[in-house]
Formats: structure tokens, sequence, C-alpha cells
């Protein structure tokens, strides 16, 4: 229905942005993890996999890759037990206010990043309110230091960011659902309860699955509530990623590490693509 | 001559009621915010019967359904089935089973599994739900299908497997929700006779709701019109088209023509028609269907005991078997008649009518 | 519709522990800027509980602060331009992917909607790479750059909504009229697009100010707003960042509900999918 000429002209500019700024840039990406810096500070096109090897034998780096993964993984688990039931909630229980909800969610995901995970670091801190509030209701006496600068500080904040991002899907998933479904499922006997199992559950998987790539992807990759809020123990592998493109000047390695993790997202999303289809009804 | 139905009279069910009482509506009215849908409808439903709920959009036909089954819930009356109560009980502890408008089959699950649903969750033995849903889907005739998904059936077939659905938990009750208006025109013919015979066969009260009333004729023993959330008339198919109790259920069923007349001193004066009545003084409105009219010659004499009456030839509408002519009468009176297709009518036609066939109704007040 | 509660029964029981469990995931979402705007207003600034000397010092020293103001002029600037460059590309790519079919298509749609689920260090460093290569020296310019590619997916994602919604009737009846192809694009198509068009543009404009993942590593001498915040708290924390915090999100606040708005406005009460699109379009559910 459209002539080639308008075809050309949409077509085009996109494709030469995306190739210039989005393809060529991951090509560079994969060419400069083969090559090694000189101890003189320059890159070396030494064309060999000497990134990887560093990548898969040195123990800080694919142990802290372990331990981002893991991370990642306590944080999609989080973000789906918040984000499912309220989702549920919205979709089924709140009637008219469901708007007035959905927005009051949504509207946390608009409010800067840095902010809120600041914000965090100001609740947990030793003399933070959440400390100070403890030792005020003399709940405990000194102030508890493993709430700042650890694994712990980093699940909460990245929780706190990516429920929001989990819960979306799975509330479109769950609005999706025809209602007469669920009056079909009571009309023939089951209970509430065994119409979610049995009914709605089933079919709000995709969102579920898409939730959860969501909050794994995005979290395995952060590097800001790590700086902030991580200390020593809380180091994830974009931090050191960070650092190789910074102060430890190791770009080739760095790129490596960066490839790896796309390689890991892009066969993430893949692999969720492949979940959706299959638990896909409509 | 017949008596004007009383108001309570037209409402009574007028089968000899030899089979029991299965379902009860008591007064039941619906309101959603200001909105008044349903307004103080009673009737009774008798076991194995097939009621039609009949009426158009708005008629609050379907909200009526809904609340038999659980899925609303009345402003006020009560729904008894039995010595109980049926609307304190939540949907899915009612022995009332759906046929879902738009089928509402779980596309998560194959044939089989829907069907065996209602089985599964109220836990019955493995065996015994294999055995009941193969028996189901033979009765619908789905059998070879049983372990396809609901998006690969046609909508006629998935309407099959919602009736085996219902069906197979035996339900003491029905209700089919404008099942067959997603089905085109023969599909539908086809379905209305097939879903005649399975009702006969298994034996359950089948409420159907419909706005079709040619549906609801073929179909029903009794049917309910409902008009603006109250109830016309309820009454067998060949009462309720011969002795329509109001103007809307004679005009809503069927092909009519309203005739406005005058009684004055036993005479009832209509146009240039006049004929004896027992009917008392004052207006009175009748229906007068299209087929009791007679087209006749002009030189054949009048019949003794029928009226006659002359007109121009306004209009003439092919319906297959039958036509439609519209006739302008002497004075403003306008008739529909029917006639056999094929008989050549001429401009200017004589009518033949017996006054026994204009059946006296009640006018209906406009409704919103 | 809402799950049937039985008339005249209590509620289904369940549904008091999903209130509750409502409340919390709430209260869980929205303590940190409770506490953030509370402590904005505390005399002693961060930590200490409870806040007292309610004051408004911190937004006194704020607007005193330079190199904030610096940078916020900085931020509205990259914002600005990055919003133009999305728009002009991510526009032509909705259509592209609605409407023409060439070879490629398949990777192309996945490389436009990737930088929308791919954590910003990796579309940051990629393109850090690539100036390097080139060249370039980083600026205000290259996070422009960088700004741009990233969004494009989003204003991609709002159009083809917009799109996927619009009746191809209009447009086959505006040719039968007599309209050639340009001339119902005009007429018809942009107009229908105009909500979702600003919809994305209000996003692109947030989301860049907000944006730190990818500025991180394309910044040069002047800093963006985020960045500028970033570089104090590195230093220590300083209350006054909770009073530009506060303004952050008040801004952020009005900007998204005048998004969705439009966005509910212009899709016809598909409340679910607005802000949803995004999370479905990089699973690569536009097909």
């Amino acid at each position: 229905m459209f002539s080639r000429a308008y075809k050309t002209i949409v077509t085009a500019p996109p494709l030469l942005w995306v190739t210039v700024f989005l393809l060529i840039p991951y090509l560079l990406m994969f060419c400069y993890s083969f090559w090694s810096v000189s101890p003189a500070q320059t890159i070396v096109h030494s064309w060999d996999l000497a990134n990887y090897r560093t990548l898969f034998r040195v123990n800080v780096y694919w142990q802290t890759l372990l331990r981002s993964m893991w991370i990642a993984a306590r944080v999609t688990i989080f973000s789906l037990l918040l984000g499912y039931p309220l989702a549920y909630f919205l979709s089924f229980y709140a009637g008219k206010r469901k708007d007035l909800f959905y927005q009051l969610v949504i509207i946390p995901l608009w409010v800067s990043y840095l902010v809120r995970a600041y914000a965090w670091k100001t609740i947990l801190g030793s003399d933070g309110v959440l400390n100070t509030l403890l030792q005020y209701v003399h709940f405990t006496k000194h102030p508890l230091e493993f709430l700042l600068y650890s694994p712990f500080a980093v699940v909460l904040t990245l929780t706190h960011i990516y429920t929001p991002f989990a819960f979306l899907p799975i509330y479109a998933a769950l609005e999706h659902i025809p209602r007469n479904l669920v009056e079909a499922s009571h009309d023939l006997g089951a209970t509430p309860a065994q119409t979610f199992w049995k009914v709605i559950f089933p079919l709000s998987i995709p969102g579920v699955v898409a939730g959860a790539t969501f909050a794994f992807v995005l979290s395995l990759g952060d590097f800001l509530a790590p700086l902030l809020l991580g200390g020593p123990s809380g180091i994830m592998i974009s931090n050191i990623v960070v650092s190789l493109f910074g102060a430890a000047y190791n770009w080739p390695l760095g790129a490596a590490i960066s490839l790896c993790m796309l390689a890991l997202v892009v066969s993430l999303l893949f692999l969720s693509e492949r979940l959706e289809k299959k638990w896909s009804f409509s | 001559m017949a008596t004007i139905p009383s108001s309570a009279a037209a409402v009574r069910p007028t089968t000899a009621t030899a089979k029991s009482s299965l379902l009860s509506i008591r007064s039941v009215a619906k309101s959603f915010g200001k909105n008044v849908v349903l307004r103080e409808i009673s009737l009774d439903i008798a076991e194995g019967e097939f009621l039609t709920i009949l009426g158009e959009s708005g008629s609050g036909k379907t909200t009526l359904l809904r609340i038999v089954a659980g899925f609303e819930s009345a402003s006020s009356g009560e729904v008894w089935m039995g010595d109980e109560r049926l609307d304190r009980q939540p949907p899915y502890r009612r022995r009332v089973n759906t046929v879902f408008q738009h089928y509402a089959l779980f596309p998560h699950l194959t044939v089989e599994q829907n069907v065996g649903y209602g089985l599964r969750v109220a836990g019955r033995p493995n065996p015994e739900i294999v055995t009941r849903v193969a028996e189901a889907l033979g009765k619908v005739r789905m059998t070879e299908h049983a372990k396809s998904k609901p998006s690969k059936i046609s909508g006629g077939q998935q309407q099959r497997v919602a009736l085996a659905r219902a069906l197979v938990n035996r339900p003491r009750l029905l209700l089919l929700d404008e099942p067959l208006s997603a089905l085109d025109a023969n599909l539908r013919r086809q379905m209305q006779v097939e879903l005649k015979s399975l009702q006969r066969e298994v034996g359950i009260a089948f409420v159907f709701v419909t706005h079709d009333q040619e549906e609801a004729m073929v179909m029903s023993d009794r049917i309910a019109l409902l008009r603006s959330g109250e109830l016309e008339q309820i009454a067998t198919p060949r009462e309720i088209y011969s002795r329509p109790a109001t103007a809307y259920v004679a005009q809503f069923i069927g092909h009519t023509n309203l005739l406005q007349g005058e009684v004055r001193q036993g005479v009832v004066h209509c146009n240039s028609l006049s004929w004896a009545t027992q009917l008392p003084e004052g207006p009175v409105l009748f229906s007068l269907r299209p087929e009791s009219i007679q087209v006749v010659s002009a030189a054949k004499p009048a019949t003794p005991g029928q009226l006659r009456v002359r007109g121009r030839v306004l209009q003439q509408a092919f319906h297959g078997a039958t036509e439609l002519i519209r006739v302008q009468c002497l004075g403003d009176l306008v008739l529909t008649v029917r006639t056999p297709s094929g008989t050549g009518i001429p401009d200017e036609v004589d009518l033949e009518f017996s006054a026994a066939s204009a059946v006296p109704v009640r006018p209906s007040a406009g409704r919103n | 519709m809402e799950l049937l509660v039985i008339g005249g029964l209590s509620p289904i029981p369940r549904s008091r522990w999903l209130l509750a469990h409502a409340v919390v995931v709430f209260a869980f979402l929205y303590l940190p800027v409770v506490v953030l705007i509370l402590y904005s207003f505390n005399g002693e600034g961060v930590g200490g509980f409870p806040p007292r000397h309610l004051t408004l010092d911190w937004y006194r020293v704020l607007f005193q602060d330079a190199p904030i103001w610096d940078s916020v002029f900085n931020s509205l600037q990259v914002a600005f331009a990055a919003m133009v460059i999305s728009l002009t590309f991510g526009v032509p790519a909705a259509l592209a992917l609605d409407r023409a079919q060439f070879p490629g298509k398949v990777l192309f749609r996945r490389l436009v909607l990737l930088p929308l689920i791919l954590p910003g260090i990796i579309t940051g460093l990629s393109l850090l790479m690539l100036f390097n290569v080139a060249g370039t020296k980083l600026s205000l310019l290259t996070i422009v750059l960088g700004h741009g590619t990233a969004l494009i997916s989003v204003a991609t994602t709002e159009v083809f909504a917009g799109l996927q919604k619009l009746d191809r009737a209009q447009e086959e009846a505006s040719l039968d009229l007599g309209a050639n192809y340009w001339q119902t694009f005009w007429r018809i198509t942009v107009p229908n697009l105009k909500l979702p068009i600003i919809g994305a543009a209000l996003l692109i404009f947030t989301l860049s100010m907000d944006e730190i993942a990818v500025s991180f590593f394309l910044i040069g001498r002047d800093n963006t707003l985020p960045l500028e915040i970033w570089g104090r708290l590195r230093r220590g924390i300083t209350p006054e960042i909770n009073a530009v915090s506060t303004i952050i999100f008040v801004f952020s606040l009005v900007a998204i509900v005048i998004w969705y708005r439009l966005r509910v406005r212009g899709g016809g009460g598909d409340r679910d999918a607005a802000g949803t699109e995004i999370a479905e379009a990089a699973e690569g559910d536009l097909a």
C-alpha cells in the first residue's frame, strides 16, 4: 500500500542511526575484547582470547559475576513476590480506584533513580532514620551495621527500584484475562483460590516472565546502587567494569566483560521470549 | 369475547403446572446506582422445562440470568431453589451452570480439560471424570476434538464444548446467555434444533436468554417477555402469539396490526367497522395478525360473520413463502396483510377478517 | 469489571490480606521519597529521628548554588536535544516497523528496542568506544548522542502503539477519496499520532533529565544535573541534596501525571498498556 519512496525515506534514517550508534559500537566492543593493554598504557591489537581467560580464571572476576547474578536473582524473586500480589489486587479487587492505584505505582518509577538510592542511604546508615528509630524504640542498643554497605543494602535498594518494573507486565497480563473466564470458573464450582491457581495464574505467566527478565537483567548490570550502598562486600560486576574503564585502565578486559554481559542479557531475552510464547494462549 | 387480561393474570403461568417448581424468583429487583434495571420480577421455573427469557437489549434479561447464576446480587427480592435460598450462595456452590455468550472456554486447557474442569475442581476421582467427560463430548459430538485447544476449533464447535462443560456437572438448572448470537443464520437454526432435542434428552431445565423472538418461539416451552425490567407476559409460544397481553407483546412477537377503537353500548366502533362485543365501555386496542386477514375478490359477496373493508395497496414485500402487503383503507386505517406468494394482487383489494381474530390488548405505556 | 463480592456476604476473606500486602508495598515504594522530602526541611540535615527544626534553609542554600544551576541548564539542553533526535529517528522507525518489509527487519527491531532493557552501562561503554576510535572529545554533545540513541526505543514504542490503534480504514478512506500517500500521511496519519508523539516527547525529556548510567561514561567537562548530584554524593552527604531531590520529585511527578493522562486519552482507555508497552516491547513483542 505504501510506495517504495515512502518506505525508503521512512526506513533509511533510523537504520543509519542504529547502525552507526548501536551496531558499530557493539562490534567495536567485540573487537576491543580481543585486544590488550601494554605496560605503557596503550591499546595493543593482539587479537587473542587473553581477556576471556582472565575473566574465567582470575577469581575476583568470575566470583563477582556469580555474586552479581545471585544478587540479581534475589532482587528478581523479591520484586515478583512484592509485585504479583499487588498487581492481582489492583486488577481484580481495586474496582473504581484501579486507575488511581496504578498511577501511584508508576510514579516512583519516574522519580530519579539516584534520588531514591540516595534516600535509602540516609535511611539505612548508622546515623540514619531506621537505626535512630530502632534505637529510639529500644529495639536495639547499637546501630545495626549490616543495614548499609552490604549486599543486603544493594538487594533492598534494587528491589525497591525494580518492583514497579516487575509489576507492570504482570498487571498488563492480568488485565488481559477476560473476566468471563473467572465467572466461568466460579460457575463450574471453583472457589476464588482454585480459580486463581487453575485459571488466572497460568494465563498470567507471560507477564511474570517479562517482569522477571526486566528485574534480573537490569539489576545485573546496575553499578550505581553498589557504589553508593554496597561497600566492599557489595561490589557487582559492573563496578569492576567501571573501574576498568577508569582508574584500573584496561579497556579490552572491560570490553570482554561487557560483551559477556551483553551476551548473557541477549540469551536471557531470547529465553524469556520463548517461554512467553509457550505460555501465551490468546 | 375474552376479557382484557389483567396485569396479574398476564404474569401468572398459564400452563398447567403438573411439574414441580424448581426455581422461584420472588420480587427480584436490581439497580446499578440510579439505573433501575429490574423492577420486582417474580416467576417460577418448572423442572425440566425450556424457558426463554426474551427481550430487547436493556430489558434486563441478562441481568436476571446473572442474578440466578450468582454473578450479580439482587438489590431486593429472593431467589429460591427448592427450599434453599439460592441468592445467599456464591456461584461456586450453586447447582446451576451457565453457557456464556462468548463461550468463555479456558484457552490454556484442551477441550477435554475444559469439559472436565468442574468435576476436577469438585475432586471427583479420575476414572469417573474420564467417563463422564467422554459421555458429555459424545452428546455434543465433539469427541474427535477432545485434545484440541479452543483456539483451534470453530465458533460452533466452541459453543458445543461450552455446553458439554456445563452439562457434565449435572446441574439442576442450565442457564444459556444468548449462546447462539455469535453464529451465522444457518448454523443458528441447526443449533436451535440440536439444543431443543438435547434438552429433552437430559431432562434438565434450561433458561435461555435471547432477543430473537423467532428463536424463542421455536425452542421454548414457555416464553417470559421482559421489557425495561418488567415482565410483560409469560406464556407458551402459542398463547403469547395468539393472545398477547399488551400492544408491546403483540408487536414484539411477529407482525401485527394495532387497531384503536371505542366500545359504545355493546358495539365496537373501529374506523369504518363495527361489531358486537361484550367488552366494557370505553377505548379499546386490538391486535390483528396479518395472516388473519384474507384478500378476497371484489366480486365475491361478503362472507357472513366476517368484517370487510376495501383499500389501496401501498407496498408489497416478498418474504419467500408469503408476502406482506400494506393496504391503505378508509379513514386512516393501514393494514398489513399476509398472503401466499404468487397470487396476483390488484391495486385495489377487498379484505376480510373475523371479529374474533381481533384480540384485545392492553396499551403499553411508554417506558425509558 | 471487578471480581464479584457476593451481595450481602462479607468480602472474600483473602482480599483483606491482599489489601494489607498492597499497603505494605506502597509504603515500601514511597518510604524513601517521604523521608527525602521530610528531611529536606530538617534543620539538622540528614540522620537523626525524629526530624527537628523544620526550616527552608537547605532550599535557600540550593538556590545560591551556582554549579547546580549550571548543571540544570546543561541537563535541559541535553534533554531537549535528545528529545529531538529520538523523535526524528524514532517516529520513522515505528512507521518502518509497522508498515515496511525489508531484509534485516527483525535485527533492526531488536537493535532499536535493545537499549530499553539493556543496562545503561553497556550502551554507555559501547558508545564510549565508538567516540574513542572516532577521536571525538567527550562533551555535552556525546551525552546528547548517547541519550538520543538510548531513547529512540521509547519514541518507537509509543508511536508504534499509536499506529496499531490507528484504524486502517481511515487511511484507506482517504486514498479512496483521492488523496495520495503523502497527503494521507500528513492529513490523517500524523494528526492521529499527535498524542503518542507528545507523550513520547514528555517521557523522553523526563528520562533524559534523570539519566545517569549512560551519561556516566560520556561526560566531558560539563555536568548534567544527575552527575552533579552524583559527584557531591561521592564527596559526602549534604542535605542540600534532599532539597534538590524534592524539587526533582515534584517535577517528575507533574510530568508523569500529564504523560499518563495523555496516554489514556490517546489510547481510548487502554490504561493497562500505558507504561507497559516499554516492558512488552523490550521483549520483542512488537511483531
